[in-house]
């Protein structure tokens, strides 16, 4: 009697998250996987009443998609180059914070800052950063403060962000925001793991003698691979829906005035083709994606496995 | 004779290894602190330079060469932000829509995480199972057919849009369910035999119990509607419901003319300020929540 009373009960209180969840998580899983095998799909059309066919074609015809393949290209752009920089930068950081007592909480507080910041609101000061304010074209009025920075060095300025910028650059500034951006959760994390790692190892290593560089690369980096492999897998899932850091510098143009949607990315792609209403495009792109994400994330698994020692 | 020599030279010998092994410990920490610092510097730049920008004339900003302090303070510019990107409206907006769904989110994951963690009922697991899985698929793909969904409910331009759709998150009713689990079970048998209600149960011990990851909780889903971009711009772009990061990108972007980088500056240190109060007095929270779930915001 009790049993069956709590059965109920249980139900009861589970019932607001499952109705919630029956409707915006569980049938948009059913519904979007079947509208992106329907061809064309259109919600105007759908609207209409206008029956469409099964097939593949909505797969086919996105990656046919001129903008698609240079969404696709930024985005992997973006993420090799983004996702080992902030990991070996964070790991460098990690490790240095660990040796040091001194200003340790301090230092560890400034490098947790970017973290609860807002990264479109933040985009816009790297984005004023890497200003070139022009009089006229051609003729600058100001190079802006990273110009001058590198103009230390000798190095003319250069066209970061603003009209006539080279894809490079651009891409340039992306890493750079990323990056710093990326840093904060990688450091809480690795440090957390090497302030766990067990201190034997360490003191071992001090009676024989064995050098910093090796003491880094055969006790530190091992112990700390299952971390390490955490912070790869979570950067590239981050890294594979970035959008909001290129919103952040660049606009919703996503690109420098005069080239926009030349940064667009996987993400960016999927919310354009549900603002023109093409649904079953996006729902397919939305599949490729989360197909990307999968594949990259079993492979960093296996990998990491073989080199994982727990 | 010799052989006291040779002990002096030994020793001499170790005491030189010793300065030499201070030495280079000193070099070492000298480099450390110099890399940190360095890097450290590299990530408040940006803070500092928005602060000073925002507070710079026009004309002093844009200086060949930007000066490091600005030479007259102008706090007008906070004024002219607030104003140009009617950061008043977009405040009481985004609270609104934080609270309320901070709100209504806790009360649910409260009594999920409850029912999973202390009743028993059939397909318990598989329940909690399937439900941990979804966690995988990646926010895009719910989007689409939410998008569709939520018109067909009626609810564009509402505020019910920017709350309903994300009440539920399975990694919060996850996250509270470990907690109460480390409650014991006496305790909650003893209150069944005292006569106690769940409801007063899970109020007058549950709660008070796991404070802190519902601190966190609130912390993450309260920065979650002030960082939000994406799905209130495609759903709720309106006037009278457009949140705080929105309005700050929209009131900018006028490319035609041109942008009062100062005022922008200003505005962007608006936006930020609340969220740097939050993470100076309730830093340990949102590490403890972040250290957790790997999911920004």
């Amino acid at each position: 009697m009790v049993e069956s009373k709590h059965q109920w009960k249980a139900w009861l209180y589970l019932s607001p998250a499952i109705v919630l969840l029956l409707i915006f998580t569980v049938w948009p899983i059913i519904n979007t996987v079947y509208i992106s095998f329907l061809e064309g799909y259109n919600t105007m059309g759908a609207a209409a009443g206008i029956q469409y066919e099964f097939g593949f074609a909505n797969y086919v015809n996105v990656i046919d998609y001129k903008e698609f393949v240079t969404c696709l290209t930024n985005t992997m752009l973006l993420c090799v180059l983004t996702v080992p920089l902030s990991t070996i930068l964070a790991l460098l950081i990690a490790v240095c914070l660990n040796a040091i007592k001194p200003l340790q909480k301090l230092l560890q507080t400034i490098f947790f800052l970017p973290y609860v910041t807002n990264s479109i609101a933040i985009g816009m000061v790297f984005a004023a950063m890497f200003n070139v304010i022009e009089l006229s074209p051609g003729v600058i009025e100001s190079p802006g403060i990273i110009n001058n920075l590198l103009g230390l060095f000798g190095v003319d300025p250069i066209k970061w962000v603003t009209v006539g910028s080279s894809y490079w650059a651009n891409i340039a500034v992306m890493v750079i925001y990323i990056v710093w951006n990326a840093l904060p959760f990688k450091i809480l994390i690795l440090l957390g793991g090497l302030q766990s790692v067990n201190k034997q190892y360490y003191d071992a290593a001090k009676v024989d003698g064995t050098s910093r560089a090796r003491v880094f690369t055969r006790i530190t980096v091992p112990l700390l691979s299952p971390m390490l492999a955490y912070v790869v897998i979570t950067g590239f899932i981050g890294g594979f829906k970035e959008y909001s850091s290129i919103v952040g510098i660049f606009g919703d143009d996503m690109g420098p005035t005069g080239e926009p949607f030349r940064l667009n990315t996987m993400v960016g792609f999927i919310y354009r083709a549900i603002e023109g209403s093409h649904v079953g495009r996006a729902s397919a792109a939305a599949l490729i994606l989360f197909g990307i994400i999968l594949i990259v994330t079993l492979i960093n698994l296996y990998v990491s496995k073989k080199k994982t020692h727990y | 004779m010799s052989e006291k020599n040779n002990v002096t030279m030994q020793e001499k010998d170790l005491q030189k290894v010793s300065s030499k092994q201070k030495v280079g410990k000193i070099f070492v920490m000298i480099a450390l602190y110099a890399f940190l610092i360095l890097m450290a510097l590299i990530i408040i730049f940006p803070f500092y330079w928005m602060l000073i920008s925002s507070v710079k004339t026009i004309d002093e900003y844009k200086l060949p060469v930007p000066t490091l302090f600005p030479r007259k303070i102008l706090l007008s510019n906070y004024v002219d932000a607030f104003n140009t990107a009617k950061l008043g409206t977009l405040f009481v907006n985004t609270l609104y829509v934080g609270l309320v769904s901070t709100i209504l989110s806790l009360v649910i994951t409260v009594i999920s995480a409850f029912a999973f963690a202390r009743l028993e009922f059939k397909g318990r697991n598989a329940l909690f199972a399937a439900l941990l899985a979804t966690m995988m698929i990646p926010g895009e793909l719910f989007t689409i057919t939410n998008y569709i969904t939520v018109n067909a409910f009626g609810w564009m331009h509402t505020f019910t849009v920017l709350i309903v759709p994300f009440l539920v998150s399975v990694f919060y009713i996850y996250l509270l369910r470990q907690n109460f689990l480390q409650i014991p079970n006496e305790l909650y048998l003893a209150a069944k035999v005292d006569g106690t209600s769940d409801l007063k149960y899970l109020w007058k011990v549950m709660i008070p119990l796991s404070l802190p990851t519902l601190i966190s909780i609130t912390i993450l889903k309260m920065m979650g509607a002030w960082n939000s971009y994406v799905w209130p711009r495609l759903v709720a772009n309106d006037e009278a419901h457009r949140l705080i990061t929105n309005g700050l990108r929209n009131a900018f972007t006028d490319s035609t003319g041109e942008v009062n980088i100062p005022v922008q500056m200003a505005a962007v240190a608006i936006v930020s300020f609340p969220l740097f109060m939050v993470f100076i007095f309730l830093r340990k929270y949102i590490m403890k929540g972040v250290s957790r779930s790997g999911i920004k915001g």
